[in-house]
Order: C-alpha cells, then sequence, then structure tokens
C-alpha cells in the first residue's frame, strides 16, 4: 500500500484552503481526492456574487472565488490533485481506498482531512403530506440544473423554507423567467442573510410567507399545487388560513446535513442529530490524525468562514505530523 | 432599509426629501452609505447569470457584469444575455458582450471555458 503524508478528501473550499495550509506549514506530500472533474466544489454552482468579502477584501462569484484557490492548488507541487476519485473507504488506521477511472487506489495516510461537505435535506427528511408528483427539487440541485446544466426546471414554482438557497434560488429562477409564486417559511423569520431577503426577494416582489407550513403538495405526474396554512407558536395549524397556491414546481430548502460517512466508516464519534463529528476542538475528530473541516465540520453560512477555518485544520494536521517525526 | 453591501445586513435609518438622502443613521462602514444614497437615487445590482456554450468544457458559462446596471434593467439584460451562445474558449475574467445594452457595463466570464 503507497503512503503518502497527508490525504485530503474533498476538493472544494474546505479541501483546497487545508491543502495550502497544511503545505505552508511544512507539509511535504498532499494528495487532494475530488469526486468530480473539477475542483471547486459547490461554489462552481454559486454564480452569485458574495463571497470572498472578508478573505480578500472584494466581492466575488463562487467560480471567482474558487478559481484563486485553483490557480495555487495547481501550482503546488508539492500537492497531487486526483479528480473523478471517489473515496469509499477509511479505516482508523487512516487507509484509504478511493475509485479513480479505470483503477481502485489504496494509500495509507500519515494524516487524513475530510472536507467532504454537505448534502442537502429532501423533502423526505421532513414531513409535507400528499403525493409524490415529478416537479419536487431540491434547491441546491435546481441551482445546479439552472447554473451547470441549463436546464429550467418549470415555469411556476413554490419554494419551501427560506435558507439562503432558497433565497437566491428565487432570484435564480425569477430572473430566469419564471414565476416565483412564494417562499413558504415555518419560523417567524427569514433563516438566511437580510441581504439575501432584500436582494433576493423584495428586488422581484416574491412573497414570503412566514409562520407558514406546506399542508400537501398536490398532483398526479406533475406538481399542480401546494396547499399551505398559518401557524401558531406551537406551530400548529390556524383552521381558516388554508391557501392553495398553483404551481408545477416547488423546491425544498430545508438545510444541509454534513456528509460524513466515511468518518463514521472509520468509527469516530458522531453526533446523531448534526452528523457531525464529537470533539473538543473545532476540526478535531475523536480519531487522532483525522481532521474534519468546512461544511463536514459544522454547517457554514459564509464560505469565507470555510477558508478561515479550514486553514486552521491544514495547520492542526502538519502539527500532528510533525509530532510523529 | 437593509444594506445589501456585504453579509453584515445593517438596518440603515434614511431620510430623504423623495428623490436625495438628507440623514443616514445605523450603517457601520462607509459602504452603507454609499448604497444608501445609490438605492435612494438611483438603485443599481450586479447581475450574475450564465450563459449557453456550445462544443466546450462546461455546458453553461457563469458571467457577471463589470459592474452594476439599473435594477429596472435586470430583465431586459437577462434577455440580452439569453441570444449569447458561446462557441470558442474564454479565459476567466474575459469580456463575453461589451457595454451590455448600452449601460456602460461589460459581460465578464467568471470561470475559464476550454474546448472539450
Amino acid at each position: 500500500m503507497k503512503e503518502r503524508e497527508l490525504v485530503i478528501v474533498g476538493g472544494g473550499p474546505a479541501g483546497m484552503a487545508a491543502a495550502l495550509a497544511a503545505r505552508a506549514a511544512g507539509v511535504e506530500d498532499v494528495l487532494l481526492l475530488e469526486r468530480d472533474q473539477y475542483l471547486g466544489g459547490i461554489l462552481n454552482q454559486c454564480i452569485h456574487p458574495g463571497f470572498g468579502l472578508h478573505h480578500f477584501k472584494e466581492e466575488l462569484t463562487g467560480p471567482e472565488y474558487a478559481d484563486r484557490f485553483i490557480r495555487q492548488v495547481k501550482e503546488d507541487p508539492g500537492i497531487e490533485v486526483s479528480l473523478r476519485s471517489f473515496t469509499v473507504k477509511l479505516t482508523k488506521d487512516k487507509e484509504l481506498s478511493y475509485l479513480r477511472p479505470g483503477a481502485f487506489e489504496e494509500v495509507k495516510a500519515g494524516a487524513v482531512i475530510l472536507a467532504t461537505g454537505c448534502r442537502e435535506r429532501t423533502r423526505e427528511m421532513i414531513p409535507i403530506p400528499g403525493t409524490r408528483p415529478a416537479g419536487v427539487y431540491p434547491a441546491g440541485l435546481a441551482q445546479k440544473m439552472v447554473n451547470l446544466e441549463g436546464w429550467l426546471p418549470g415555469k411556476r414554482a413554490v419554494i419551501i423554507g427560506s435558507g439562503d438557497i432558497g433565497l437566491i434560488m428565487a432570484r435564480r429562477l425569477a430572473l430566469e423567467g419564471i414565476a416565483v409564486k412564494a417562499v413558504i417559511e415555518i419560523q417567524g423569520a427569514s433563516r438566511g442573510l437580510v441581504r439575501n431577503v432584500v436582494q433576493c426577494l423584495e428586488d422581484f416582489a416574491i412573497p414570503l410567507y412566514l409562520r407558514h407550513r406546506v399542508r400537501a403538495i398536490r398532483g398526479r405526474d406533475r406538481v399542480e399545487s401546494v396547499e399551505i396554512a398559518r401557524v401558531d407558536g406551537d406551530l400548529k395549524d390556524i383552521p381558516g388560513t388554508d391557501l392553495e397556491i398553483a404551481c408545477d414546481t416547488v423546491l425544498v430548502s430545508v438545510g444541509l446535513i454534513p456528509e460524513n460517512e466515511l468518518l463514521e466508516m472509520a468509527g469516530a464519534e458522531m453526533d446523531r442529530r448534526s452528523n457531525t463529528p464529537i470533539a473538543p476542538e473545532i476540526n478535531r475528530t475523536s480519531i487522532p490524525g483525522i481532521f474534519a473541516c468546512g461544511n463536514a465540520c459544522k454547517v457554514y453560512d459564509l464560505a469565507d468562514w470555510v477558508t478561515r477555518d479550514s486553514e486552521l485544520a491544514g495547520k492542526m494536521a502538519a502539527d500532528y505530523l510533525g509530532s510523529l517525526a | 432599509m437593509t444594506c445589501i453591501a456585504c453579509p453584515q445586513g445593517c438596518f440603515l435609518e434614511v431620510e430623504t426629501d423623495g428623490t436625495s438622502v438628507i440623514g443616514l443613521s445605523g450603517h457601520k462602514c462607509s459602504r452603507g452609505a454609499v448604497y444608501a444614497r445609490q438605492e435612494i437615487e438611483a438603485p443599481v445590482r450586479t447581475l450574475t447569470t450564465s450563459v449557453l456554450a456550445r462544443g466546450m468544457d462546461l455546458k453553461m458559462l457563469p458571467v457577471r457584469t463589470s459592474g452594476p446596471i439599473p435594477k429596472g434593467k435586470l430583465a431586459e439584460a437577462m434577455d440580452a444575455v439569453k441570444r449569447i451562445t458561446i462557441t470558442s474558449p474564454v479565459k476567466a475574467g474575459a469580456v463575453v458582450a461589451t457595454d451590455l445594452l448600452g449601460l456602460g457595463a461589460d459581460l465578464i466570464a467568471t470561470r475559464s471555458l476550454n474546448k472539450l
């Protein structure tokens, strides 16, 4: 089995920042595994501005923010990037197995940083009764469809949940000429940044229904409508407040879950509720030498903070490797 | 109004005479004052979207306007952007369309596009 000093799983903002910081702290050999065919992770589909205000003191779009790191990673002879490489196994002894086109690879790492990000919570993870028609998408998947594939999901949309991805997709759909009928939020305030409520909803006169719940999604083959109702302080429906909104598309933006199957496989202690590692300090796990950073460690609202904390993870991994030498 | 210059989202108390700002409080930095004046006098936004690419390594090329354009022109700008198809390589930062709709802002690629 080949031995590598530091293996990082995930080539998004977290993995790239960790790789560069580890190199700066003296790690000589970094293997960066990315399952997609490009570095950048979720930033590639976040084509809107709002990135880099803290880290670079200027406002960039997601791809531009990613590009700053991709250039540095590619120029660094101490970082080997392996694209289209899907990690399928991790052990507590830091042995990794991954698939890349035409090969199954196994490596033993001195230290491992998991920068695997999040998955979206889906409709199935929140109780929404009704039928199971086509036209219901997680908001981030719809973002990928519109921004990377050039497909529009429908003509009239309702968005469930007012997190930042939902708000940003409301604007994105509106710009593409899709009628965004409503954003539905069960809480009394949007879960996203205030600036996104202003520039994504108010700019386009998209109604935000606070303290409302989706009672059902209706439709036989394709979504035909959603039924909503106002809720009281205990989140119970208030009788007589039902409203049916006709639409052919529903985007579900109800949060993210860290993707930590590898960490779980390695036997690390996990917080079942948040799916994050249990550890006394950020970026650490219960297994010495295995670190988790970025959205895999905790869900961030800004990529700039992912960069900051992931740089620390790179440094921590370097310190760990230094302590073994 | 809420300042959208950065993710902090300061709540600005703005006093106007109908066309311009005569009093302002609540902003935590100078960008807030600039934003408030602009928003009252002539609101502008930076447009980001993606442009169709043919025969290249990406199906869609992400783009933005080089500077903010009038808020009321966003829909018209989108229509103009939708008429563009890119069939040759583009470097990140390169101009995809000059002076979009005569609004004084270029359309800029935010990612590099390469041959397949």
